[in-house]
């Protein structure tokens, strides 16, 4: 795992190299991020480690007390998530919209799956699963660099070009990629380390769907505690300047396009992780897999859980991952049938988007927040007139 | 010399069904400025109605006339209880409500007509006209899409340019705080600007059906090509969706023709074509004005 | 050396459980399947089977863009269990038949595989669809030891390599295979035909050309692949158009066969047609053309006169027995539609399935009925017109084909059935044509091992 420690410098050695005139952005207040209203230590860093800690034990309580099937779906889980994190940091943080992250997966599901066509000789897990997020990653600064001129609508439809463009590329060059019919991934096996880990934890069957839904926990736990960190950093502030005054930011002396670019790259690295899960869970890399139809998930994943949060970003992957089956389930309690059901799930999921937007709008996340404040301003406002009566 | 003419006229042909779809879009941004990927369920949707019709017998032109009226009704209701609420607010949520939309039609559609493939047939010829004693590629119904395409655009630009309405509904479109102040009916505005963008998806809808297949996904793949062609023409140009249509679908039919297993490479050639354009022009070929910081 | 001697000991292996477990299950159970068992009780023998119920699973696209077709093939089979079950079912066992739609998407695949296997538990899986999709399952099913019958594709990958796969099995025409038949009829009637391809750039239309240019490679003169997705084929047609061919064999979907038939109207090409078995339905992709005609197209049926091949009777064949029957079940079953060949599809191949689950005996396991497939499924008789290839060395599905000339919304036949195999020559096949027995049941013996 020690390789899989080193991924966030990558981001980072980027981050170093950010450009000088953010020093400007140093300047300006480091707002007071953290409350202190709460139990968990004021440093952001050692908070976020308290986090994912918790995250981590959290993980394997739930998947060793959850049945096989469930595992699995964690596992889709895990790589919707990562993905859905690094679109949020995109979207949410710096703005900028994107319908191809699908595309960004592709590359790492596709690295991943190349480098796993000869199980034998192999390279170990951690090191492919880099060699997939670097690889996305310079796809992502490529599309990022010509993304950064385009603005709402221009970038979405470049994006959606990308989404339906980059995997037909596997078609093209079938020799290579695998055509239409995909490369098919055997996952490595789990370690000894995994087997006896298992059977301390809980002594069960350490199965290889078992296996992957770790690997795909392990890899969520990771991503979201770098991206927690950067988006707490100098730089997740600068890119919510950006989002949201871009002419302040700019006269600030922000270079707006490298700081887009550098965005871009990080949430591509996020997607090129996700990709390369995916690979191994659905054990295939294939054109099909990575339809408009995913990169438009993950967009709405994102806005439904709450936009700019990745507490939100998981709990809207979630409901992609647990919405469909639950319908189809229902349907067929109802006594529809098999097909019915099926054509009910979607019909459901698109309602479900419709409603959640229009009495939801902030989101699962920005709506509860809004709750929870509003009660608090009600509280503070009673408690002042109370004071105001007594006083009087 | 013959292939070249025939590749050229699919390409010519596939544009206008681009061009088509691209201006349905380019009026719904024109007046509520949102992206509406709801179009292509949409338009299904009325184009299944007109498919009912015909299969019970009536005529092409009544069932035309059906689905146009009936996709004003849609796209009117649709506006003000859907998109309504959600106007105004953050972008994306009136993008997450267009795909909710998406879903959900299609879904719908699949559920009361089923997804079966189903032929639609197409009121003029489908053999192509003769010229010097060879068949080429234009079809008389061909000609009845390039000419509906034509007049729809005309429509839509003398409708903006020289009528009250067009006027009020971009003055809504840009800013409806000003609009309201200067008396113009900002919310009636909108709902006209999708019931007539819906008409235009209906017809659109209608056009690529002609003599070809319909089922519930059936317009998946214009969404990408017909808005990329919008994008190219600049979004906010009819005549722009037109020639981005036509471009979009030329480039593709050389490439398809020409390179070596070209079919492959069509979804990256509009890739590429895209952002070529956007690099030399990041507001579109036909962008009326330099891109606008919000 | 050692390939063959490790073969040797896990065929061994699955034998000597086999044995272990018919003896368990209480010696001879010999009857047949529609009435009930003969000596032994039923046993919850393995997951997914119960004393009175056992639970089969497949995925098919039923919502999206591959819907149309393919989401009526698991109707066919449902409606097929229904009748079966309502016959006393099998070994008084009512079949539990459980679809899942993955939308042609292999992620969607995944999951609802693990969902069937995991959650559901079935006994198999049985007629998953798809190429791409089912190869996403492929390991996985292997692995977990799931019985994976006959694959709803023609790809070598399900058959060809049943020691890597020694679950999964393949049930219709293998695509190569199919080129092979067409090539050599190709050959024989039309030596100076200038041969176009037409292929979908996939495996499907790989393996069909791999098999027609064994036969006519001199005669090929030119080869174009279209991409599922992009509906102008123009370029492609026309690109046939000048190469000068006058025969073009389609190895495509049957909407890419309308799509083609309209192309070709359009430039006044007028080719020999033949279209493979998965892109021609004459019914379906007949009556689409038919109705492009009202008041447009003066040529009635375009596909008058084009040729394709066939391994399972089709919906025209109103005189067939086993369209006579089938034709009953599915007015029986009171579901939504007419009987189609894809319907067909579904109920021929729940068909084989029955005779495999007879097979498998009395109280059947997974290895079981992989055993009993093995080594008696190639004497099965049924609706297909070629026997299978099943073997301990193959799980490929059925091997042969006619060749039709589709006229009207029919077809007749203008070559008998011939037989093939990878890496083997065609052979006329002798068998006679089939009647369903009785009552529409099978009544395989069980396997004993």
């Amino acid at each position: 795992m020690s390789d899989l420690q080193n991924s966030p410098s990558t981001a980072g050695q980027v981050t170093d190299e950010a450009p000088v005139a953010a020093t400007a952005a140093a300047n300006a207040p480091s707002a007071a991020a953290t409350t202190g209203r709460t139990l968990l230590p004021q440093s952001t860093l050692l908070r976020h480690l308290v986090l994912l800690l918790l995250g981590a034990v959290a993980a394997v309580v739930i998947l060793e007390i959850t049945d096989p099937f469930t595992n699995s779906q964690l596992a889709t889980l895990s790589f919707y998530a990562i993905a859905a994190g690094g679109l949020t940091v995109l979207t949410g943080m710096n703005g900028q919209i994107s319908l191809g992250h699908g595309a960004l997966m592709a590359v790492g599901a596709y690295t991943t799956a190349l480098l796993l066509q000869e199980p034998d000789g192999a390279l170990p897990l951690p090191l492919i699963l880099l060699i997939s997020v670097v690889m996305a990653t310079v796809v992502g600064a490529l599309v990022g660099v010509a993304a950064a001129r385009l603005h709402g609508p221009y970038l979405a439809g470049a994006t959606l070009a990308l989404a339906v463009g980059l995997p037909g590329l596997a078609i093209y060059f079938h020799d290579f990629l695998g055509g239409e019919q995909g490369l098919r991934v055997r996952a490595p096996r789990a370690p000894e380390s995994f087997e006896s880990f298992i059977g301390l934890v809980s002594g069960a069957n350490a199965t290889s769907t078992k296996w992957l839904a770790y690997v795909g926990a392990i890899c969520l736990l990771i991503t979201y505690f770098l991206l927690a960190n950067l988006v707490r950093s100098r730089i997740g502030r600068t890119w919510r300047a950006i989002r949201d005054q871009d002419v302040a930011a700019e006269l600030a002396g922000i270079n707006l396009g490298a700081w887009r670019v550098l965005a871009f790259v990080v949430s591509a690295a996020a997607a090129g992780l996700a990709g390369s899960v995916l690979a191994l869970v659905v054990r295939l890399a294939a054109p099909s897999g990575f339809t408009l139809v995913l990169s438009l998930s993950l967009l709405t994943a994102i806005v439904i859980g709450g936009l700019g949060s990745l507490l939100g970003a998981l709990l809207g992957s979630a409901l992609l991952v647990f919405l469909p089956p639950w319908v189809t389930d229902r349907g067929i309690d109802f006594g529809l049938n098999n097909t019915e059901a099926a054509q009910l799930a979607p019909f459901v999921y698109g309602v479900v988007l419709i409603v959640a937007m229009i009495f939801a709008p902030g989101g699962f996340v920005g709506t509860v927040r809004l709750r929870w404040m509003t009660q608090k301003a009600k509280r503070a406002a009673a408690a002042r007139a109370a004071a105001g009566s007594s006083g009087g | 010399m013959q292939q070249f003419v025939n590749v050229t006229l699919t390409g010519l042909t596939q544009g206008l069904i681009y061009a088509a779809f691209a201006l349905a879009l380019v009026l719904i941004w024109r007046s509520t400025r949102i992206v509406n990927f709801a179009q292509g369920s949409m338009a299904a949707a009325t184009t299944f109605i007109a498919l009912a019709l015909i299969q019970a017998g009536y005529s092409y032109w009544l069932a035309l006339v059906v689905s146009l009226a009936s996709g004003f009704v849609l796209g009117a209701i649709i506006e003000r209880v859907i998109i309504r609420p959600v106007e105004g607010g953050n972008e994306l949520n009136a993008v997450i409500v267009a795909l909710g939309l998406f879903v959900a039609l299609q879904a719908l559609i699949a559920i009361i007509f089923g997804s079966s493939f189903q032929s639609f047939p197409a009121p003029f010829g489908l053999e192509g006209f003769q010229i010097g004693g060879n068949r080429v590629a234009f079809t008389p119904n061909s000609l009845y899409i390039f000419g509906a395409v034509v007049v729809t655009m005309l429509l839509l630009v003398a409708l903006f340019r020289f009528t009250r309405v067009g006027l009020a509904m971009r003055a809504s479109a840009f800013s409806q705080e000003v609009s309201r102040l200067l008396g113009v009916k900002v919310g009636g505005m909108l709902t006209l600007g999708w019931g007539l963008a819906a008409v235009v998806g209906s017809l659109s809808g209608l056009l690529i059906a002609g003599g070809g297949f319909v089922y519930p996904a059936y317009m998946d793949s214009l969404i990408v090509f017909g808005f990329v062609a919008a994008i190219i023409g600049g979004l906010d140009s009819p005549i722009g969706a037109i020639v981005g249509g036509l471009i979009l679908g030329l480039a593709l039919s050389y490439i398809s023709g020409y390179a070596p297993r070209g079919s492959a490479l069509v979804t990256i050639s509009a890739l590429v074509i895209l952002m070529v354009v956007l690099l030399v022009r990041p507001g579109g070929l036909f962008s009326s004005t330099t891109a606008r910081r919000a | 050396m050692s390939r063959s001697s490790r073969r040797l000991v896990s065929v061994l292996a699955a034998a000597t459980v086999v044995s272990t477990i018919a003896a368990c299950g209480g010696g001879d159970s010999g009857g047949g399947g529609g009435g009930g068992g003969g000596g032994g009780e039923n046993e919850a023998s393995d997951i997914g089977v119960t004393e009175d119920s056992i639970k089969l699973g497949a995925h098919f696209p039923l919502t999206g863009v591959a819907a149309p077709g393919y989401s009526e093939i698991p109707t066919g089979v449902q409606a097929y269990f229904d009748y079966v079950n309502e016959n006393g079912g099998i070994y008084d066992r009512q079949i539990e038949y459980i679809y899942r739609d993955d939308a042609y998407n292999p992620t969607n695949t995944s999951t609802v595989v693990n969902q069937l296997v995991l959650e559901d538990e079935v006994f198999a899986i049985v007629g998953g669809l798809g190429t791409p999709t089912h190869s996403a399952v492929l390991d996985f099913l292997n692995a977990e030891g799931v019985p994976d019958l006959f694959v709803s594709s023609g790809s070598l990958l399900w058959g060809e390599d049943p020691e890597t796969n020694p679950y999964t099995f393949g049930w219709q025409t293998d695509y190569e295979s199919e080129g092979k038949i067409i090539g050599e009829y190709i050959a024989n009637e039309f030596p100076d035909a200038k041969v176009g391809l037409f292929l979908q750039d996939d495996d499907f239309g790989e393996d069909g050309e791999a098999g027609i240019r064994e036969y006519i490679d001199d005669q090929i003169v030119a080869a174009e692949r279209y991409t599922p997705g992009n509906t102008n084929v123009g370029p492609q047609i026309a690109a046939l158009q000048a190469a000068g061919a006058d025969f073009v064999v389609g190895f495509n979907v049957p909407s890419y066969t309308a799509l083609s038939q309209l192309t070709a109207l359009q430039l006044g090409y007028k080719p020999q047609w033949f279209y493979s078995n998965v892109g021609s339905d004459p019914n379906l992709v007949g009556s689409l053309l038919g109705r492009f005609s009202q008041g447009a197209v003066s040529d009635a049926s375009l596909l008058d006169g084009a040729l394709t091949t066939g391994y399972l009777p089709t919906v025209d064949m109103t005189d067939n027995p086993w369209i006579q029957q089938f034709q009953e079940i599915w007015d029986a079953s009171g579901q939504e539609g007419e009987l189609t060949n894809y319907r067909v599809y579904g109920m021929a191949m729940a068909y084989t399935t029955v005779q495999a689950l007879q097979a498998a005996g009395q109280n059947p396991t997974r290895d079981g009925l992989v055993e009993a497939i093995e080594q008696v499924g190639a004497d099965w008789e049924g609706p297909l017109f070629a026997p299978f290839r099943y073997s301990e060395e193959s799980h490929m599905g059925t091997s042969g084909m006619t060749i039709e000339r589709i006229s009207g919304n029919g077809s007749e036949e203008v070559q008998p059935v011939r037989i093939t195999d990878l890496g083997e020559d065609i052979s006329e096949f002798d068998g006679e044509a089939t009647t369903p027995p009785e009552n529409g049941i099978p009544e395989e013996e069980a396997y004993e091992g």
